[in-house]
């Protein structure tokens, strides 16, 4: 056995795994051609590469089938129940910044904060008849999020895409959604709450402590650890 | 969980026997479905409901969840032309997914009596808990007790506007958020910038000033939260003596007899609880006659706060002090106010509880 990493296989952020792994000595390619899902790893003994989708990585980690992976602390959040008795963050990586906020319409000029948006869902609900909506594909994490703030009569709508359009749409009333820059939701007319960052997300580093570390696999992780300079 | 044919049996034998002193005291066995319509439950309970049933969709009829209690099939079933006054006793299971503690169950048996009774409710929640009480009796488990109905007696009592009462009544289940609410109105904690904004000026210039009108909620139900925090602004702070009976009255603990001279001298001075007093007073007496000794009962004024909403009076639960992990074996209460929620438009007073034979067979006992 080999000590597992896995790291996003397309896009910006796999190109941005490799620099930063590049910076600190270890050289991360495919083997082959550009669309073998297959890596190479230069500079880390008994470290297989392994390509996968970011959004499969917090999953793997998880299971013990992934030893280290590279992933949005966002991801890890949504998709593994108690993470951080399952996961360790060993270093967050300083790119693919987005955070989750909650937003809402702009017009709503009643309702800045938490307890605004608490206190219009209950007045919603009495003059609708049903929760106030909120479109997210976070489910987890906004529900989280709100029960420890206190918030109620409200409900999770699922929204997998274009979820900014929503509100105008009025399949939701507010939504909670990743942003970088906050142009999207102003395009659309949303302003986020004043308290409303659920979670700021960045890469990280995860080490998965489920998975199985007999044989060389701790000798390869503190070698890999040294080399990049983290534990 | 993996469990032997043998231990399954022997649950099951255990719940027959609990379920069968159900319905010597007077209960008719009944049977709820376990696949329950997905859309009454999140209604109900929301978003926490859904995080911790299991989902499932029928094709043509559209989300169900596995039954995640009785309590909401049975209300229904009673509301919808059972006949007055009713006891019902049950045994099933029921389902709840668990999000961070793996040493827990996913589905778990519950036997559980309930009584509906406009007659004479005092009396009804000493049934229901010397009843538990006594099946339970071999066991020696701690007994917590509380009632929701002060606490809510004393914030309609509050010399304040509606919307306040309304608001911190809605958030007695959340002690976190009704402190705030509390602090706020009480005018310990300023509110934000962003809310004094509000206060001054025309509504709709400020409305039409912030955006473009999208979405269901209207222009029309943005100005009318404005115009309610204006209210809000001009009402008089709610009073330090007030506040100070809603901390006596959260921190109250006790034996019930203790508690009892402590509500009395709280009633004196502050009559908007006299007639919550007189019930747990009466209460004691109907649990004295039931043959539970209230100089022995302990009594938390908080407790039942953090549990499902729609307990509204009376709450109890059962606890193993040599398993303090674990869940209590049984839990009960009253929840008058679900009766009206499911009811469409009737109500009735209601109270019951459920033993977890599961949990009796964890503690180890003989019942």
């Amino acid at each position: 056995m080999s000590l597992k990493l896995g790291i996003p296989s397309k896009g910006r952020l796999m190109d941005k795994t490799a620099a930063w792994f590049q910076d600190r000595g270890v050289t991360l390619s495919r083997s082959g051609s550009d669309r073998e899902y297959a890596g190479i790893i230069d500079g880390a003994e008994g470290v297989e590469l392994v390509l996968l989708s970011a959004g499969e990585i917090p999953r793997e980690l998880a299971a013990g089938r992934l030893h280290l992976g590279v992933t949005g602390s966002d991801l890890v959040r949504e998709k593994v129940p108690a993470w951080d008795s399952r996961l360790t963050a060993l270093a967050g990586m300083g790119f693919g910044q987005a955070d989750l906020v909650i937003a809402v319409p702009g017009f709503w000029a009643d309702v800045h904060t938490l307890d605004d948006l608490d206190a219009a869902a209950a007045a919603f609900r009495r003059q609708h008849g049903f929760r106030l909506r909120i479109a997210t594909k976070y489910h987890r994490m906004v529900h989280r999020f709100l029960k420890s703030a206190g918030v109620s009569d409200y409900q999770l709508v699922d929204s997998q895409g274009a979820t900014e359009g929503t509100v105008k749409n009025e399949t939701a009333e507010a939504i909670a959604d990743i942003t970088s820059t906050g142009e999207t939701l102003r395009a659309n007319h949303l302003r986020m709450l004043d308290d409303g960052l659920i979670h700021a997300s960045q890469a990280t580093l995860f080490q998965s402590k489920t998975a199985d570390y007999s044989g060389a696999d701790n000798a390869a992780l503190a070698a890999l650890s040294a080399q990049i300079g983290i534990g | 969980m993996a469990e032997t044919v043998n231990q399954t049996q022997e649950t099951r034998q255990l719940a027959e026997r609990i379920l069968s002193v159900f319905e010597h005291a007077g209960a008719s066995r009944i049977e709820t479905d376990i696949l329950q319509p997905s859309a009454r439950l999140l209604d109900l309970y929301g978003e926490d409901i859904r995080a911790r049933a299991f989902t499932t969709t029928d094709p043509l009829r559209g989300d169900y969840m596995l039954r995640p209690d009785f309590t909401v099939p049975v209300v229904e079933m009673h509301m919808s032309g059972g006949a007055e006054p009713a006891r019902y006793t049950y045994m099933g299971k029921v389902f709840r997914a668990q999000e961070e503690d793996v040493s827990r169950p996913s589905e778990t048996l519950q036997v559980g009596y309930e009584v509906f009774d406009r007659s004479a409710p005092i009396e009804a929640d000493a049934e229901v808990f010397a009843l538990i009480r006594s099946a339970l009796a071999p066991l020696e488990l701690r007994v917590a007790t509380g009632d929701m109905s002060l606490l809510l007696a004393a914030i309609r009592g509050l010399d304040t506007t509606d919307d306040r009462k309304a608001a911190l009544s809605r958030h007695i289940w959340r002690p976190g958020r009704f402190r705030a609410l509390l602090d706020r109105f009480s005018g310990r904690v300023q509110p934000p910038q962003s809310r004094l904004n509000l206060l001054e000026g025309d509504i709709d210039a400020i409305i039409g000033g912030a955006g473009p009108e999208i979405g269901l909620r209207s222009a029309g139900e943005v100005a009318e939260r404005i115009e309610r925090l204006r209210a809000d602004a001009k009402a008089a702070p709610i009073d330090d003596a007030s506040v100070a009976l809603l901390d006596r009255l959260l921190s109250l603990k006790g034996d019930c007899d203790w508690v009892l001279d402590q509500l009395e001298g709280l009633a004196d001075k502050s009559p908007s609880v006299a007639d919550a007093v007189a019930a747990f007073r009466a209460r004691c007496d109907a649990l004295g006659r039931a043959g539970v000794d209230t100089s022995q009962l302990k009594f938390e004024g908080s407790y039942g706060r953090t549990s499902m909403e729609y307990y509204d009076g009376f709450v109890f639960g059962f606890y193993s002090d040599q398993n303090p992990g674990l869940p209590p074996v049984a839990t009960g209460g009253r929840y008058d106010a679900l009766t009206r929620v499911l009811g469409n438009g009737a109500s009735i007073p209601a109270v019951g509880g459920v033993i977890r034979p599961e949990l009796v067979q964890v503690v180890g006992g003989k019942i």
